[in-house]
This record gives C-alpha cells, sequence and structure tokens, in this order.
C-alpha cells in the first residue's frame, strides 16, 4: 500500500495539533510496548504515537492522517491476542487509554456512559458499588472497554447473558475522515436503518475509532455460587457439558479446566487452589438474588454430574470461596504464558453440542504432532481457548509444528460448522483462517464495507479481512 | 496414633460491608447472610488435614443462636466428625471473658482431646483472645499465630509462628491449644455430597444446664466485664495529605494529583 512516508514535518504539525509535547512520542521516545500486543510475536514499531484526550484531538488526528495519507493504528491498553493494535505499516498510533474516565452513569436509563480507556475492572467495579452490573466478563481485567467493544469480547457469562455487542447501547465514532458521528444511543429499542453501532462491536479499529460508549447495564444479581465438580477424565467433564445445557437450567458460567493449567496459576498466583483431587474439572457459576432461587437450579445439576460420573461437587459460596477459584482461573492465560518460551493461541467456537468433540481433537493433536497443547475455556458456550506452546523446540521446528496443529484446529471448527474467533477477533494474526473459513461472497462484502467506512484505507489498514 | 481435635468455629455476618444503624447504635443484621468465619475455615482446614495424616477424629464447636447450626453443618460438608453447639439464652451477651469460659466448660463436655484448632480472630470481633483465654482457663498451653505444622510426635507437635519479624519454633505438649494464621494451608470448599449424607446428622446442643460450673455470674452478660456503652461506624475517612514546598513546586505537584485522580 502506498502510504506518504512519516516525516520530521508530520511529526511537528501533529505536535502542534495536540500542542502537548508529553503526548506525542516520536522515535526513540517510543516505548517498546507499542510495537506489539499480549501475544508478542507480531512487532513493528510506529512513526509517533499520539496519546489523545479527547474525540477531537481523536479526530484533528484523524484528519491529518487522512489529508496525508498517513495510516493509523488505534490502541488500548495492548491486551489483545491477534495483533489487531500492531501498526504493521507503521505511522501513527492513537494510544486511547489516557480516555479514561466514566462520564455518567444514568441510573433511569440504566446505562453507563464512558470513554474508550476505562479498564474493565475499573468499570464492573463502579458499577457495581451502585449495585448495577455490567456482565461482560472476560479473563483480562486490565483491558479497556474500548478493546472490548473492538474485539466483541465475550468472556465468562457469556451463557447466561451474551457479549459485549449485547451490552453497546450506543458509540461516539470518530470516522477515518476525522468526522465524529454517533450511532445507536441510550434507547432500548432501535430499527432505524443498519445497526451501526453493531458493526463498530468488533470491528477491531478498522471502520472507525470509539471515543464514547454508552453501555446497558443490569440489576446486580445479590448472590453468587460457584459449583468446581472433579470428574475422573476430562472426557467425563466436557461430555456433561451439554446435558447442563440441555436441562434449561442457565449458569451464568460453565468452564472446564485441567490440573496442569491449575498448577501452573498456582505457582504464578503463589496461592493453592482449594482442590487438588483431580485432573478434570468443571466450574460452573450460578447467580439469582436468593440462595434458596440459586439451589434450586443447582440441585438439578448436581444429579447430573453426578449420574455422569463426577467424584464430588464442591460449593462456593462466599467471597473467599468465590475469590480462591475465580482468581485462579482468571490467571490462566498469564499462567500459561510464564510455563513456556512462546506461544500462539486458537479461539474458535463452536456450537455448543461439538465442544466435546473439539476440546478431545486438540487434545490428541499434542501426541500427533509432538507439542504441548494447554486448553481452557468457556465450555458453556462453545469456545475454546487452546494454547500451543514452544517450549525448548527450535524455531524452525516451533513454526512447522505449530502450523500443522493450527491447520488441523481450524480445520475441525469448520467441519464442526464453528467459527475462526470466538472472541479475541481475527486481527492480523488470524487472517488466512478466516479467508479459508468464509465464503468469497462474504468477505467481499466486508472489504465493501470497509471501503465505505474508509475509502482511503487508512484506517488500521492489513486487518481482519484484507 | 490417632488424633482427637477439637476446632472452635464461629458463625459471622456473610459481608464485611455490614453498617451500623446511626441512631440506635445497632448492627444493621436484617436481610444479611451469615457465614462460618473465614479464618476459622484455616483452623478446620488443619485440623482435617491432620485426621488425614494422623488418623483421628475432629470436632467442631460453637456457641451461638439456633441458626448457628449451619455452619456445623458447613462443616461437617467439608469433613468433620461430630458438632457441638454451645446454645443458651444465659449465654447470651457475652464478652472475650465469658465467650472463652463458656467454651471451655463445652470442651470439657466434648470428652477427651489431643488438641484444640482456633482461627486466628473473627471477623466481627477482631479481638484474637478467644483462643488463648480458652487455653488458660483449661489450663493447657496455647500457642498463637501458628503457620506451618512443622511436625508431630507422640507427646507433642511442633509449629512455626509467625510474630511479624521473626518466626519462632515452638514444640507444645499435648493436650494444647493452637490459634491458626491465614493460609497454613487453603481451606478445602463443602462437598455437596458431602452436605447431602450429612443432612439428618445429629448435632448435640448444650445448654447451661448441662455444664458443670452452673454458677450463672460466669456466663452471658452476667459472666461479662466488658460492658459496650456504644457502637458507632467510625467517622468516614476522607483522603488528606499535607504538602509544604516551593510554589511552583506545589502547584505542579498540585496539577499531578488533580490529574492522576482524574479531576481533570
Amino acid at each position: 500500500m502506498n502510504y506518504k512516508a512519516f516525516d520530521e514535518k508530520d511529526y511537528l504539525n501533529i505536535r502542534e495539533i495536540i500542542s502537548d509535547d508529553e503526548r506525542v512520542l516520536y522515535r526513540e521516545r517510543i516505548n517498546e510496548d507499542y510495537s506489539h500486543d499480549e501475544l508478542g510475536d507480531i512487532k513493528c514499531y510506529p512513526d509517533v504515537v499520539v496519546q489523545v484526550l479527547s474525540a477531537e484531538e481523536v479526530s484533528k488526528v484523524m484528519k491529518y492522517a487522512y489529508e496525508n495519507n498517513i495510516p493509523v493504528t488505534p490502541r488500548g491498553s495492548g491486551t489483545g491476542l491477534v495483533g489487531a493494535a500492531v501498526p504493521i505499516y507503521k505511522g501513527i498510533v492513537i494510544d486511547m487509554s489516557k480516555m479514561n474516565r466514566i462520564l455518567e452513569l444514568d441510573e433511569e436509563n440504566l446505562t453507563v456512559t464512558v470513554e474508550p480507556g476505562v479498564l474493565l475492572m475499573e468499570l464492573s467495579k463502579y458499577v457495581e458499588e451502585h449495585d448495577l452490573f455490567y456482565p461482560p466478563d472476560p479473563g483480562e481485567k486490565t483491558a479497556t472497554i474500548g478493546g472490548n467493544i473492538n474485539t466483541n469480547a465475550g468472556g465468562m457469562r457469556a451463557v447466561k447473558y451474551g457479549v459485549t455487542r449485547d451490552f453497546v447501547r450506543g458509540l461516539e465514532v470518530v470516522l477515518p475522515n476525522g468526522s465524529i458521528v454517533e450511532f445507536g444511543g441510550k434507547v432500548v429499542k432501535n430499527s432505524s436503518g443498519y445497526s451501526m453501532k453493531d458493526l463498530i462491536v468488533g470491528s477491531e479499529g478498522t471502520l472507525g475509532i470509539v471515543t464514547k460508549a454508552i453501555l446497558r447495564l443490569l440489576p446486580l444479581p445479590k448472590k453468587a455460587i460457584s459449583l468446581l465438580i472433579p470428574f475422573p477424565t476430562l472426557e467425563h467433564a466436557i461430555r456433561t457439558v451439554p446435558l447442563i445445557i440441555k436441562s434449561k437450567t442457565i449458569p451464568t458460567a460453565i468452564e472446564f479446566m485441567q490440573r496442569e493449567t491449575i498448577i501452573d496459576a498456582e505457582e504464578f498466583l503463589g496461592k493453592k487452589f482449594p482442590d487438588n483431587q483431580s485432573d478434570a474439572y468443571l466450574l460452573l457459576k450460578f447467580d439469582g438474588n436468593s440462595v434458596e432461587e440459586i439451589q434450586a437450579s443447582f440441585d438439578k445439576v448436581a444429579d447430573i454430574c453426578l449420574e455422569q460420573g463426577a467424584l464430588d461437587i464442591l460449593v462456593a459460596d462466599t467471597d473467599e470461596r468465590n475469590d480462591s477459584i475465580w482468581k485462579a482461573r482468571g490467571a490462566f492465560l498469564e499462567a500459561i504464558k510464564a510455563s513456556t518460551t512462546l506461544m500462539d493461541e486458537v479461539d474458535v467456537v463452536v456450537p455448543r453440542n461439538k465442544v466435546s468433540e473439539m476440546v478431545e481433537f486438540s487434545h490428541k493433536l499434542q501426541d500427533k504432532f509432538g507439542i504441548r497443547i494447554k486448553s481452557f475455556g468457556h465450555a458453556g458456550d462453545g469456545n475454546l481457548h487452546a494454547y500451543i506452546l514452544k517450549d525448548d523446540l527450535s524455531d524452525e521446528e516451533w513454526e512447522k509444528r505449530l502450523d500443522l496443529a493450527m491447520g488441523e484446529m481450524y480445520k475441525k471448527a469448520r467441519e464442526l460448522n464453528g467459527q475462526v474467533s470466538g472472541e479475541h477477533g481475527i486481527g492480523y494474526a488470524k487472517k488466512p483462517y478466516l479467508n479459508q473459513s468464509l465464503a468469497p461472497e462474504i468477505l467481499e462484502i466486508m472489504r465493501g464495507i470497509k471501503k465505505a467506512f474508509d475509502p482511503k484505507n487508512i484506517l488500521n489498514p492489513g486487518k481482519v479481512c484484507q | 496414633m490417632n488424633m482427637n481435635i477439637i476446632v472452635c468455629i464461629k458463625q459471622v455476618p456473610g459481608s464485611n460491608k455490614v453498617e451500623v444503624d446511626p441512631v440506635t447504635g445497632v448492627l444493621k443484621r436484617d436481610g444479611i447472610e451469615s457465614k462460618m468465619n473465614p479464618y476459622d475455615l484455616y483452623a478446620l482446614e488443619t485440623a482435617l488435614r491432620l485426621k488425614e495424616t494422623y488418623g483421628g477424629t475432629v470436632k467442631v464447636i460453637s456457641m451461638g443462636p439456633p441458626q448457628a447450626m449451619q455452619i456445623i453443618r458447613e462443616a461437617y460438608a467439608m469433613g468433620a466428625d461430630e458438632g457441638i453447639l454451645l446454645s443458651d439464652r444465659k449465654f447470651a451477651g457475652a464478652d472475650v471473658l465469658a465467650t472463652s469460659y463458656t467454651l471451655s466448660q463445652g470442651v470439657r463436655e466434648a470428652g477427651e482431646f489431643d488438641l484444640i484448632l482456633c482461627g486466628k480472630q473473627t471477623t466481627d470481633g477482631d479481638t484474637a483472645q478467644v483462643g488463648p483465654e480458652m487455653a488458660e482457663y483449661l489450663d493447657i498451653p496455647s500457642v498463637s499465630n501458628v503457620k506451618r505444622i512443622v511436625s508431630v510426635g507422640e507427646e507433642a507437635i511442633t509449629v512455626e509462628m509467625d510474630m511479624t519479624h521473626t518466626v519462632e519454633i515452638a514444640k507444645v505438649k499435648f493436650p494444647c491449644l493452637l490459634a491458626v494464621e491465614k493460609d497454613i494451608f487453603m481451606p478445602r470448599l463443602p462437598s455437596y455430597v458431602k452436605m447431602r449424607e450429612t443432612k439428618d446428622k445429629e448435632i448435640k446442643v448444650i445448654g447451661f444446664s448441662n455444664l458443670k460450673d452452673q454458677d450463672e455470674k460466669k456466663y452471658g452478660l452476667n459472666g461479662s466485664p466488658t460492658q459496650v456503652k456504644r457502637i458507632f461506624p467510625p467517622e468516614s475517612n476522607s483522603k488528606r495529605e499535607l504538602w509544604s514546598d516551593s510554589e511552583e513546586v506545589l502547584a505542579d505537584k498540585l496539577f499531578k494529583k488533580l490529574k492522576e485522580e482524574k479531576f481533570i
């Protein structure tokens, strides 16, 4: 692609737009962090980083880039896993993380209005202090809400509550030409033309830059009880999941986890997990307004699990007990990362009744390709997270085996009518797999949408469908 | 060897967000759920581990109103063998001293024991005194701040005490009382299967009339030298910082602080 080479003059112009030297980082002042995301193997430094404080600043920088044909990549806290925030064509990185104010809590409309740099953990803490609830709950709590919106993050409560998209009511967006528009709003219903805000959600910063979000809230459930259920084998555990779903009880989360990953988390956190009798667990969470209400649904599930060979059913009914389990669960990704030299991930999603097949398949690939694969994930919504680990393999061997294992997993997911990504997105890293997975007609429509938003192709180019 | 272990447990409010009514000075307990004192879980876990290694029995004992049976059921679901509830109107209003005395009397009714385990403190009273005072009444040695069991012998148990700046190792002769630290072992979760199995398991209730010492002056409010005058919520703790420096430095500092706190 033919972009203007970013030079000293551009830097000076942008510095003039922002008029705060400390927030415009050029060349050697650019921290290494800006060259990659959480996964780290796709690397490229931008020419300049602009830490913005307002939609107006985003708009002015975007307009400058538009007029001068310079690529722009927006970025939150850089916790992404597919390279979406890596500026592969260099140019400008707009760092949104300083736009981090919670603007309004509207208790009459049950919405909260936030800037995109608010961290997920800040948001949930804030609304819960007001007895309200923002259900999307991805493991990475230091992600920004802007990043969550741009990947349509899912998380652990998706089984009952849905994903980020289900909680976005309205967005303020800076378009690639610099104009500021609003999509959606505080309205509950909206049939007014194409749903633009839904298009922005999950667009990975390729269509516009989100500068404000109106999010939908729910009343905070008063009580949550988790069940940690040890099974004799992973197969026993996973095969129970469709039966739980079929029983019409609705847990907020159904996760599966294995002993090895739990041990990694124990080491990573320096804290023991409350059980160690088994190699495979299901972790279920129920919420509601009273213990009685919750008990009624978990009695049924407990029976199902015991019939399927569960070794026991352990109950976490206090904050301390819930913490001892969920803190470990939340640390899995970091813990696995710390246990190896390099890793890559697969975030496929399959129909829920196929999740056991997918898990068992990826498990068997370990022996087939002689590579360590650790998986955990949202058994209840069919979203599998499998991490392929490099360990001591040579670069060459690693590339080879990684390609084979990845290829097989995505192929299997397609066979099971699944999708390439459940919640991490496509970014740069998963483009080849999206290309194989979607029909050419669909990809063509996606490219058309991209063109309609960004005719000069300057906003996060080379990502998703390009 | 077989160890007979008694674990002292207490029912406390389920949340640490219990408010005090500023007018009446009474804790607003309405609608607040209760749970086993989190520190006691470490004592119970320690007992269960010792039993698993050396054999024996684990008895739990609690003092409280009839609804405190709930935490004894919970202890059953974690693996306790027997449960005793000290419950009587005459025990009500007890301070640390009367509570310790009542518990020590209850323990005498619980049969032979080698070891009494207590949590470090409760989350509602926070005194950390009941354990050691009980040991005084029972005339047995006691060690607090136990963070690790070093070894268990026929005659004595060796433990590590966390004294903040030093670690002390003590060998204590049986029978004795230990108050354990948080994180000595990660407490297990209650088992739903055990909960079902022990649904109808007996809980021995001991009242005033069952105790040896029939002197009413030693129990409940009568036996409590501590008189609570007033309970009130602490003043809300707004953040305050005092700086002194040159104008320029202060302005800069203030600006940075306001920015950090997201006021500007």
